[in-house]
This record gives structure tokens, C-alpha cells and sequence, in this order.
């Protein structure tokens, strides 16, 4: 507020008034004078979960005076506990950011994809122009050459719901081929069961926990991260394995700093030595498991030492770890990591991790692994849909029909690899090839192209050569900037999504509900899905008018209702965690072909793949280059939230960690600017060095996410580099379909300049809401 | 009549600043400043090496010299052993800011000098300060230290030693740290400023 000398004149004189009353300097500035806070004020609460990560804790928004202030976690949530990560509590920054997409936009006639050249639209213009193309592509190649991404919890109406009633299997997620493909498909085929969004690891009833490819604390998966402190509290030992001495490294009772690309050779000596020492759990392998025969005879020549040669960890040291993990079994684990797409192996790798837990006895057992139970719910009853979903989802299903129904096409990846979901990056080729056939359209809703995908330079020749490029987003993303048309989404806290069902030890479903109409003229996912369904000629599938109607009949078919989960927020079922769960009621929870857990896959072996994991060197680093190593920042969100001033105050780029020792010999200081150029000679940044004890020589690593090239995002833009952007390879792993990314090098380049950018503060300030 | 204190778990501490953006939001602090924040430390070489997390705000100190420099008694303790900022009498000298050891102040665009305050009108609600009831790892710990059934009794009596920043100002903080990585105590304090 600023003061004119008129109105200071005013409140001086109520002061001195306020003096000669009390005779004393009670206040020397008029109380109103001091800005009064929120919480003051009448305070609603509303239940809702979060979309500032995929793991969708239950929150309590508390709105006051028309505005959200404040986001708690939801007490009665089984994910939040009452508690938030930073991202969670920072969402009201991403509501109010003056930068988000306002209103419908279309390119301007002329322009190129790329340029930004747009003008206003209405939603009617915008979404007849978007149905019209789709139309004409469908009727020139038909239903499938549309294909439709998807990134965040509205996603389900972009790569499930309309995507299978058009008619087009090519429906895609990057949570899938470019995260937890490999884990899911290794689970599917060992253990006949997903992991599934929420890991289903019995943390804090551990008590040895090894993490391998996991870095909780810089992740922050809330639930995950206040079972995995709670465990340690009550004297669990922790062993990391990691390249870099990450956050849970520190918490580590032993750090394994492997060389990278080596893990699977140490998990096959922990086989090795389980077995040959007779450590593994006997009982529960002959009850629960097939192929222990050919495993133990496979894993003869996976001694230590043939380890140690590989990984560089001393044999002793392995045969340490996997003593102590076999005195506690079956209170021991290895929890799958997420994001496992590392180096083309990555099922095989997993299967391994999975193996490993089975030798020792602990899965559907406490302190290992339970048995995750989805909530029971039922569909909107809707017509049933041409196609089955395909686009899959970290939730696991490996989705998708084998067959295809007369009149529709199979899937553009299909054949490429074993697993049935979709894998985004190999819908990008046939856009640019026609091969198997062409795709011409695409819709994306949230997903990041130029941040998610490998080889953002095909990507945006793809793009280049569409007849329409379709954005759904929150705010202007640079891939979203190339679109034909882009239509505005409003937040999280802004609308209803469809419901929210967890496998959870006691499964669970969610509500997402609006705290506040929406901003500007931003509209919710489920109103474009269901405009455009009804200008596609897919009105047969929209028999609801309207969310609420949607939301309030899949629920009541279970006997409850909106009304109820409007006040509840959550809605808390009976899980079946452990094996006696499931024994008592005579039924068996591995639903693999065997009905048990496949140490030695018959199924893979029937379509040629490796039916145990073995090792295989991954590609080496070119002479003078680093590996680059990728992870996570606990105050971000993948490529999503650098343009939240709030966590941007708290981590406002990125920077490249480089081991003191190998910055010595390259002549750098710490603080410096310098750009990164990979072996294909594409070069980003620039990105500051930062040097460091805590990761081997061998490589270098950046956080995921930074390095904005669109100019719309005014706090984003500039900040740090890209690790998708210096990832053009990748290798698709066979089995999962998923696209390996560590298998990029860099060297450092010196002499960039440090960016003229302002603070994030002055920022904030000056785009205020 | 209480004596307000928080400690924290180093052990438990992830670094992830849950904390300092609740209490952004709770307190409305303006952009460009902070009540919390995280400081980290690289401890040791490759490979023995430890890393400490260390969140750190106002320590409420139980004799603050932040008080005493006070010309209008803006700045006071309450009975309560919280120390506060009456914004109305504030005439923003900044006295107090250059006068505390933890440089925990900072001067309000709108006019007066701020901090954390524990977040007493959330403790007055019989609550939790809201760094305390986000933070995912449970690393934060509030209570009175005059109440014998306060869990800080228990963490403290367990704990192997109590550490406080800069000891040597005979402040008497009420920010406890527990469970340092380091065994020798807490980390230098003019380490690198992160997360």
C-alpha cells in the first residue's frame, strides 16, 4: 500500500488522538495500518487432492475471503497424514500465477509451429476448429492416426476416456515408457501383480532396507518419505546404493557408490551368495516361487569377485550386505525405484531386484512388500467404448487389448517390444515416417514435450510435419507455444477431476473438487473432453451433463455419494495387506501363468527373452565425456513447477555436479557458468558447476527439470539446463517398451556467462496477482 | 505460563523445505524474504561423507538481544518465552536486525521488522507452528519445556547431546538441534545457503 502525504496526514492524527487517550505511546502506526492475515479472517476448508506430483496426497484448502490461502494435508488421508511436501503447500502460487494461459488461443494463419503467433479465440471457435481437423484426419487415415499424451491426474479424459471412444490406440503416457515401464512389466511377470502408483513397501515394519535406483528425501513422495524417516527412527538400517551420494545416502548406514550401469551384476551376486550361502528363505521359496532350480544354476557364476571386477564395489562389502540382509529377512527389502528406464536392460535389472526379495521371503510379508488392493468402484456406465485403453499408467495395468476389433488399427508401437501399454516415444516416428502408418494428429494434455521425451529435436521435427497439434495445458511450456490450438486448462483447484482410486494397504478413493471458480477463461478437463466428444460425433459416450452427474453415479453405484465424499474428502476401504489375508480366504494373489512368483519366466523364455536376468555391459562413455545422471530437487515437480515463485525462492536452478577432483583437472571453480555439450554435439545450459564430493569421477548429474525455454514462463525461463535436452539417445528396452536415457555423455565447456535474469523475488513482486 | 521451544531431528531431516514453504504461505512472508530456511553442509571426502540438513529460524532465544535494542518495545518476549514484533510500534529502525546473531529478522516491505513467531496465533489454537505439522519426516518437534508431559522431554532426555547455534552469545535458544551427522556438533555456520 502506498501512503500519499494527505493519508499519512490522517492516520498521524488518529495516532496522536490514540496517544493523548491512553497518555501514553500505546501504538506509534494505526493498527490498520498493519496488513492483517489471512487467518484472521472467516476460513473455509475444502477436500481435495494435490496435483503437484503424481503421488495425489488428500489436502484441506483453506480458502479465505474468495482466495485459496493455504493447503494442509488432509488429517483423514491415508497419503498425506495431515502433512505436505513443499510442492503441496507452494500450490497456491501455481493458481495464482499471473502467467498461466488465460484464454483459448489459435495460431495465426501463415505462421510457423514454433513462432508463437497467436490470436484470441472463444471456446466455441477454438474447439469447432480443433473438431473440424480431427474429422477430416479421421476420415482421410482413419480414427488411429490421431494420437493423444497425457500428464497429470485430468489426464484420464485425454488418454483413456476420448481417446478409446474415437477409436485411436495410439494413447500415451511418459509416466509409462519414460518412468516405470520396466518395473511394472518385471512385477507383472514375477510376481503376477503391479506395483502400482503407491510402492507397496512395508517401510516402516522394515528393518535392513537397501535402496537401489531409489532417492527418497529428493523425491518426496510424501507418504513414502514419512514411513521411510519413521523406519529409520526404529532402528532400521539402510544400505544405498547410487553413483552420487544422494540425501538418502546421507541417512545410509552403508553407501555402495557403484559405477553406473553395473547394478544388475551386484544384484546377481546378492543372488549369488543368498543361494550359495543358503541364506535365502527355503520355506517361503518352495511354497511361493517356481524356478529356483535354473536360478540357482544360473547364478553360479555370479560370484562377488566377478562383481567387484564390474561394479567396483569389493566383494567383501557385497557378500556383507547380503549376509546382513538375509539375518534380517524377511524383515528385508529392496524397493523398486520409479523411474527405471536407465539403460535398455532395465526389466531384466528389475526382475533381478524382485528375485532378490522373493529369496528372501518377504513379499505380501511385514517389513517387505504388501499385497496393494485397488478400492472397489465401479464405472460410469457408458456404452461400452470401440477400444480398451492403452496408455497404461505407473498404476500398472499393462493395459490394451492383444486383439484388435475389426475396422480399428493395433497400436504404432506394436511389435516394437513385449509389454502392451503404448510407449510414448515411438508414437513420435511414425509422425515423421508414416510407418506403419501415418500419424497426423496430436492432442497433448500436460504432458512436457520438449521435457519428458528423448530426442526433443525429432520431436520437434515431428511436430513440424502434423496437420494438427492440439495443447491442453496450465501455462504457456515452450512445447505448448507450437500448438494449432491451445486451450486453456484451469488448475487443480479449480475444478473436479474423475475420481482418484488407490491400491493401498487400505485402499482408498479421493475426491477433487473445486476451492475456487476458475480464474480467467480457463475451463476444466472433463467440460473440453466432453465439448469435444460432443463435436466429434461421440455424444453416445457423454450421457452425463455434467461432472457432478458423472461423479455422484459412480458413486452411488458403491452406496455412497458426491455429497458424502464432498465432506469426507476420503474414502477409506478394508485392505488385504498379507499373505494370511489372502490364505485365509483361500486365494492366491500371484496372478502370473503359474499362479506363483517366477523366479525364471517360461513366458519370457517363449518370446525369446533372456527367462533369467543376466548382465550386460552398458554403452561406454566416450574418451573425455561424463555419463550423465539425472535425478530430483524436493521442491519440484518434473519440468512442471519452475515457474512457482515459491519454490522457485527455494531452488531457482539447477546446477551440474561435478567431483571437485575431475573440476580441478578442467580448470574450474565452483559457481562458475559453463555450457554442457554431448556427444551428438547438442549443447545447453548455461548451468552452474557445482563441485562436490558426492558423486563418483566417472559422471556428472543434474536435476530434472530446469533449463524453460519458453518465454511466457517468466520465472522459469533461463534457469539452469535441461537434462532432456542433452538426452537425443536413448535405447528401448525390448521387454517394456521403455526408452533407457542414461546412456548420454557430456563434456564441459567453458566460458558461458553468468544469465542477466532478475531475482526471483523482484519477480514475484512485480507479477503479482 | 509456558516455555515455548522446538527441536529438531537432524537425523530425520531430508532438506526438502516442506517447512519453509508452509510457512510462505501460513505467515504470508513477502517475496524476496524468509522467516525458515535450510542451510547445507558437505561434510568429509568421497567416500566418507556425511551431509547436514539444517533448517533454521528465529530460536525465540531466552535472552534476546534483540529485545534490549528495541527503542519503542516493538520487539519483546512474551511470558510465554516467545519473541515478537508489535507491528503497530515498530518504527523500523532495523536495530533488531543488526543486533541478532542468527540474522532471523528481516524488514517487512510493509514497515516493520519480521520473523518467526512460532506461529503463536496457531499455538494459541492449541496447534502446531505449521513448519511443524507439514513436515513430512516428523523432524520438528514443538512443545513447553515447562510442561513435563511435553514430548520434547523425552527426545532430549534421549538424545546423546543437544546442540545450539552459536552457544558462545549466551543466548539461551529454544531452537534445538538433535542428533547432529557430524559427531563433533552442528556444522560451521557460514556454510552454503541450499535447497
Amino acid at each position: 500500500m502506498k501512503l500519499d502525504r494527505r493519508r499519512f496526514l490522517k492516520l498521524s492524527a488518529a495516532s496522536v488522538g490514540a496517544v493523548a487517550f491512553a497518555g501514553r505511546a500505546a501504538a506509534l502506526r494505526a493498527p490498520w495500518a498493519v496488513p492483517r492475515k489471512w487467518y484472521a479472517g472467516e476460513v473455509r476448508t475444502v477436500f481435495s487432492y494435490c496435483e503437484n506430483c503424481f503421488w495425489k496426497c488428500g489436502i484441506a484448502v483453506k480458502v479465505e475471503g474468495g482466495r485459496v490461502r493455504k493447503i494442509d494435508g488432509q488429517k483423514q488421508n491415508p497419503k498425506s497424514r495431515g502433512r505436505l511436501c513443499p510442492r503441496g503447500q507452494a500450490g497456491v502460487a501455481q493458481l495464482y500465477d499471473p502467467d498461466r494461459l488465460k484464454r483459448p488461443l489459435i495460431r495465426i494463419e501463415g505462421s510457423k509451429r514454433g513462432e508463437g503467433k497467436y490470436r484470441e479465440a472463444s471456446w466455441e471457435e477454438a474447439l469447432d476448429y480443433v473438431a473440424e481437423r480431427m474429422l477430416q484426419i479421421k476420415e482421410r487415415y482413419g480414427p488411429e492416426a490421431v494420437a493423444w499424451f497425457g500428464h497429470g491426474s485430468g489426464d484420464s479424459w485425454f488418454v483413456e476416456y476420448l481417446p478409446a471412444a474415437w477409436g485411436s490406440p495410439n494413447a500415451a503416457k511418459p509416466a509409462v515408457s519414460i518412468c516405470t515401464a520396466p518395473r511394472e512389466t518385471a512385477s507383472q511377470w514375477t510376481f503376477g501383480r503391479p506395483v502400482g502408483g503407491h510402492e507397496p513397501v512395508d517401510w516402516t515394519e522394515s528393518r535392513y532396507i537397501v535402496l537401489i535406483g531409489h532417492h527418497i528425501g529428493e523425491d518426496t513422495h510424501n507418504t513414502q518419505l514419512q514411513d521411510f524417516a519413521e523406519a529409520l527412527r526404529r532402528g532400521a538400517k539402510l544400505v544405498v546404493v547410487d553413483p552420487r551420494f544422494s540425501t538418502a545416502a546421507s541417512k545410509a548406514h552403508r553407501w555402495l557408490p557403484i559405477k553406473p550401469g553395473t547394478d544388475l551384476a551386484l544384484l546377481l551376486a546378492w543372488i549369488h551368495v543368498l543361494i550359495k550361502e543358503d541364506l535365502y528363505d527355503r520355506d517361503y521359496v518352495q511354497k511361493y516361487t517356481v524356478g529356483f532350480e535354473e536360478l540357482a544354476v544360473h547364478s553360479n557364476k555370479h560370484t562377488p569377485e566377478w562383481a567387484e571386477e564390474i561394479t567396483e564395489i569389493p566383494a567383501e562389502t557385497i557378500r556383507a550386505v547380503a549376509r546382513e540382509m538375509a539375518a534380517a529377512k524377511p524383515r528385508a527389502v529392496l524397493p523398486p525405484g520409479r523411474h527405471t528406464v536407465w539403460y535398455g536392460d532395465d526389466t531384466q535389472r528389475m526382475r533381478a531386484v524382485y528375485i532378490l526379495n522373493a529369496l528372501l521371503g518377504n513379499y505380501g510379508v511385514p517389513g517387505g512388500f504388501y499385497l496393494a488392493k485397488p478400492p472397489y468402484l465401479e464405472k460410469y456406465p457408458h456404452p461400452p467404448f470401440p477400444l480398451e485403453p492403452a496408455a497404461g499408467g505407473c498404476s500398472g495395468s499393462s493395459g490394451g487389448a492383444e486383439e484388435v476389433p475389426e475396422g480399428f488399427k493395433p497400436r504404432a508401437d506394436k511389435g516394437k517390444f513385449f509389454a502392451k501399454t503404448t510407449a510414448i516415444q515411438e508414437l513420435i516416428e511414425p509422425m515423421l515416417s508414416g510407418e506403419p502408418y501415418p500419424i497426423r494428429g496430436l492432442v497433448c494434455y500436460g504432458t512436457n514435450l520438449f521435457h519428458s521425451i528423448p530426442n526433443v529435436p525429432r520431436t520437434k521435427k515431428a511436430l513440424a510435419k502434423l496437420d494438427l497439434y492440439v495443447a491442453i495445458d496450465v501455462l504457456p511450456m515452450e512445447h505448448v507455444m507450437w500448438a494449432d490450438v491451445i486451450l486453456p486448462e484451469c488448475t487443480y483447484l479449480e475444478r473436479y477431476d474423475d475420481l482418484a482410486a488407490i491400491a493401498h494397504k487400505t485402499p482408498f478413493i479421493e475426491l477433487r473438487q473445486p476451492a475456487v471458480e476458475p480464474l480467467w477463461e480457463t475451463k476444466p478437463g472433463w467440460w473440453i473432453a466432453r465439448e469435444l466428444g460432443l463435436r466429434l460425433g461421440l455424444e453416445k459416450y457423454f450421457p452425463w451433463k455434467n461432472i457432478e452427474e458423472y461423479l455422484d453415479t459412480r458413486l452411488q453405484l458403491i452406496g455412497s455419494s458426491l455429497e458424502e465424499l464432498k465432506q469426507k474428502g476420503t474414502l477409506i476401504q478394508k485392505g488385504r495387506p498379507y499373505l494370511k489375508d489372502w490364505e485365509r480366504r483361500h486365494r492366491n494373489p500371484f496372478k502370473t501363468p503359474s499362479g506363483k512368483i517366477e523366479l525364471y519366466s517360461r513366458t519370457f523364455a517363449e518370446h525369446g527373452l533372456d527367462p533369467l536376468p543376466d548382465y550386460t555391459p552398458p554403452m561406454p562413455a566416450p574418451e573425455g565425456f561424463y555419463r550423465l545422471l539425472y535425478g530430483r530437487t524436493p521442491v519440484h515437480s518434473f519440468a512442471k513447477t519452475q515457474n512457482n515463485w515459491v519454490l522457485m525462492e527455494l531452488k531457482a536452478e539447477n546446477e551440474v555436479w561435478i567431483h571437485r577432483e575431475e573440476g580441478r583437472k578442467l580448470g574450474l571453480r565452483h559457481g562458475e557458468y559453463v555450457w554442457l555439450e554431448n556427444d551428438a554435439g547438442v549443447r545447453e545450459g548455461p548451468v552452474r558447476v557445482r563441485l562436490t564430493e558426492r558423486i563418483r569421477r566417472d559422471c556428472v548429474y543434474l536435476v530434472h527439470g530446469f533449463g524453460h525455454k519458453g518465454r511466457g514462463l517468466r520465472l522459469a525461463y533461463g534457469r539452469g539446463a535441461s537434462d532432456n535436452a542433452l538426452q537425443t539417445r536413448y535405447v528401448l528396452d525390448p521387454i517394456s517398451g521403455g526408452a533407457a536415457l542414461r546412456n548420454n555423455f557430456v563434456k564441459v565447456v567453458k566460458g558461458a556467462a553468468r544469465p542477466r535474469l532478475k531475482r526471483i523475488g523482484q519477480l514475484a513482486r512485480e507479477r503479482r496477482l | 505460563m509456558a516455555r515455548y521451544a522446538m527441536l529438531i531431528d537432524l537425523a530425520a531431516c531430508v532438506g526438502c523445505a516442506a517447512c519453509a514453504a508452509a510457512c510462505v504461505l501460513e505467515n504470508e512472508v513477502p517475496p524476496g524474504h524468509n522467516r525458515l530456511w535450510i542451510r547445507q553442509r558437505e561434510l568429509g571426502t568421497f567416500p566418507d561423507l556425511t551431509v547436514e540438513y539444517r533448517p533454521e529460524q528465529c530460536l525465540h532465544c531466552e535472552h534476546p538481544p534483540c529485545v534490549p535494542v528495541c527503542p519503542t518495545g516493538a520487539s519483546h518476549q512474551t511470558e510465554d518465552g516467545l519473541v515478537l514484533v508489535k507491528a503497530e510500534r515498530c518504527i523500523a529502525c532495523a536495530a533488531c536486525i543488526a543486533a541478532c546473531p542468527y540474522d532471523a529478522r528481516f524488514m517487512n516491505p510493509a514497515g516493520y521488522a519480521d520473523k518467526c513467531t512460532f506461529c503463536e496465533h496457531r499455538i494459541a489454537r492449541g496447534e502446531d507452528p505449521a513448519c511443524v505439522e507439514t513436515c513430512p519426516t516428523g523432524c520438528r518437534v514443538f512443545g513447553d519445556l515447562d510442561d513435563p508431559a511435553s514430548p520434547l522431554h523425552a527426545w532430549i532426555a534421549a538424545a546423546e547431546r543437544v546442540d545450539v547455534l552459536r552457544p558462545e552469545m549466551g543466548t539461551a535458544p529454544k531452537l534445538l538441534y538433535l542428533n547432529t551427522p557430524s559427531k563433533r556438533g552442528l556444522a560451521r555456520q557460514e556454510s552454503e545457503v541450499e535447497s
